[in-house]
């Protein structure tokens, strides 16, 4: 298990590597200057000259490009212009509020898609599941900039149950979290479904059944455990989606994560702040796909022995 | 049965959006950038199913519009994605070696940033407009075709008919032509009727948060941007584009299901 951690740990490096490397290719060797879209083309010279002397935008590439790999490794993300604080500092200020919407979603689509999705498995072609099949349907087509506004008439403006925006305590993260979880719902649901197919009508079942187990413990211990992994697997491509979601919902909800931070510092032109968020985003979506490799192994031997061989 | 019944849904559904859009100016003789100010925010009335925006711009003939342009992106980001996909996945399946480990290190990397982050990070710093956003689309959508067509070849160079077709002397153009791309066509066909989904989803993303197509120019993101402002007082600035964007993804998802169960049924 400790080789799988560290061979996966040292794949990280070169990728996490690699993403600086894109990001700052994007925002330095893309036509246009960055100091006219900061300024605008209509800014004095010498205000000009200041601003990309103190970016360091005045030095060659190369230069520029090893300087700010320095600064990164030493966990220097530079300081947002706009907002005159430390870029690393502003995104842990963001990410808790983030982090509680992401887990929020993730908790709403397992409590929608695994009663549902274990119920169709265990009566196929019922109308439970025909019903079932067609919410997974609209959940996956619905974008979430929509469902949210959708959810605020609903339940902000028109009963008043839950604030519109903001984060102020449990109730202002019911709808983001809704409508975030919605999606991720939908395609968990169609995999639950699916595993559980494949796992109910397979012998050791039968076998915990003669044995006189109750049916709860049956799905809940037996074929839960079997059925997880292509759903682990599910949970961690979608994280993608969950991410850029948060994004969206963030804006949608006026929630202060690092979502809408990354939004507000586009609109801003504070492009030192857009680089650490999308770094930041990067950064936490591998890690996570990494802790889903772990879990992998944790949870079916097969591939602890595969990975030692 | 069932699966072919979702097709056929699918299918009426986009049929019907292709001939809403093309006949358009029949549907609603309203020009999408007619401002009429003292229509502003008017409800739905006779002649104008979907009422009218702030600026009493007919809102169906804007949806319309605005199908137009996702579409058109939608198609277009999956054309191009596909082409570099498949030149970049089958020169890293075809040569292997080095080559295939650049490859795949550079997909790794473009695949470690979730969804349209990239593109955002990219709409961030281009100029809002239709070909950029073709750009920022492409420039990460090639990646998952190109995983797929390495796969494909992989297994495909191994195979006895292609084996045969190189100890004949068989140039790489006619391998490529004759035993490759055809027997990958179907795995594309599959991925690229969800891709345009996902891009359509994707473009209106980005035109709601303000990065994709701009005023005056209508796009379903960037008019339930609007609407959103307005959601006490005109809820339908913000319901019927979104009604559209939803149904246009199920239309293409439950077609792609039905192409997917068509051309692989073993999936």
């Amino acid at each position: 298990m400790r080789n799988l951690i560290l061979k996966r740990l040292l794949l990280l490096l070169p990728i996490i590597w690699g993403v600086v490397t894109i990001v700052f290719v994007i925002t330095h060797i893309i036509p246009g200057d960055p100091i006219d879209l900061i300024l605008g083309e209509t800014a004095r010279q010498s205000d000009r000259e200041e601003l990309r002397k103190a970016m360091g935008l005045d030095k060659p590439m190369h230069q520029q490009y090893f300087t700010y790999m320095k600064q990164l490794i030493q966990g220097d993300f530079g300081e947002s212009i706009y907002r005159k604080q430390k870029v690393l500092n502003l995104i842990i200020k963001k990410a808790k509020a983030s982090f509680e919407l992401a887990f929020s979603s993730i908790i709403v689509a397992i409590l929608i898609a695994f009663p549902l999705g274990i119920a169709s498995a265990r009566s196929p072609g019922s109308w439970l599941d025909i019903i079932s099949s067609f919410i997974a349907v609209i959940g996956g087509s619905v974008p979430v900039f929509w469902l949210g506004p959708i959810l605020i008439i609903c339940f902000s403006i028109g009963t008043g149950w839950f604030p519109v925006s903001g984060r102020s305590g449990i109730s202002s993260i019911i709808l983001p979290a809704l409508t975030l979880g919605a999606s991720l719902s939908a395609v968990l649901m169609r995999m639950i479904r699916s595993s559980f197919l494949e796992i109910l009508p397979q012998e050791f079942l039968a076998t915990a059944k003669a044995k006189g187990l109750s049916e709860r413990r049956i799905i809940f211990i037996h074929a839960f455990r079997n059925a997880c992994l292509p759903i682990i697997t599910i949970l961690s491509l979608q994280l993608g989606s969950l991410l850029t979601g948060t994004i969206i919902t963030e804006t949608v909800f006026a929630w202060p994560g690092v979502g809408r931070l990354i939004i507000q510092s586009i609109s801003a032109r504070d492009y030192q702040l857009v680089q650490g968020c999308v770094i930041f985003i990067a950064t936490i979506y591998i890690i996570t796909n990494l802790l889903a490799d772990i879990l992998y192994g944790l949870l079916d031997p097969r591939i602890r022995i595969e990975e030692n061989v | 049965m069932f699966k072919k019944i979702n097709f056929n849904i699918g299918f009426v559904i986009i049929l019907v959006l292709l001939l809403a859009t093309f006949f358009a100016s029949f549907i609603s003789s309203s020009d999408p950038y007619q401002i009429e100010l003292s229509k502003g925010l008017a409800k739905p009335e006779w002649g104008h199913p979907f009422g009218f925006d702030k600026l009493g711009r007919d809102i169906l003939s804007r949806t319309l519009e605005g199908a137009k342009i996702s579409l058109f992106i939608g198609f277009s980001v999956v054309i191009i994605s596909v082409i570099i996909g498949t030149f970049v996945g089958t020169l890293a399946g075809y040569l292997g070696g080095l080559p295939d480990e650049i490859i795949m290190r550079i997909t790794d990397i473009f695949l470690a940033f979730p969804g349209i982050l990239l593109a955002i990070g990219l709409m961030s710093v281009l100029k809002p407009s239709v070909f950029n956003i073709i750009i920022a689309l492409s420039a990460f959508g090639w990646v998952g075709y190109a995983r797929l067509v390495r796969s494909q070849i992989l297994s495909l160079k191994e195979r006895d008919f292609v084996v045969a077709a190189v100890a004949q002397g068989a140039t790489h153009k006619r391998i490529f032509k004759n035993h490759l791309l055809t027997n990958i066509v179907s795995s594309l066909i599959i991925e690229a009727s969800f891709g345009v989904a996902g891009n359509i989803l994707a473009e209106a993303g980005l035109s709601f948060l303000g990065l994709g197509i701009q005023a005056p120019y209508a796009s379903w993101g960037s008019m339930i941007a609007e609407g959103r402002n307005f959601l006490l007082v005109a809820p339908h600035l913000t319901l019927y584009p979104g009604l559209l964007i939803a149904f246009t993804v199920m239309g293409l998802n439950l077609m792609g299901d039905g192409i997917r169960d068509f051309l692989d049924p073993n999936q």
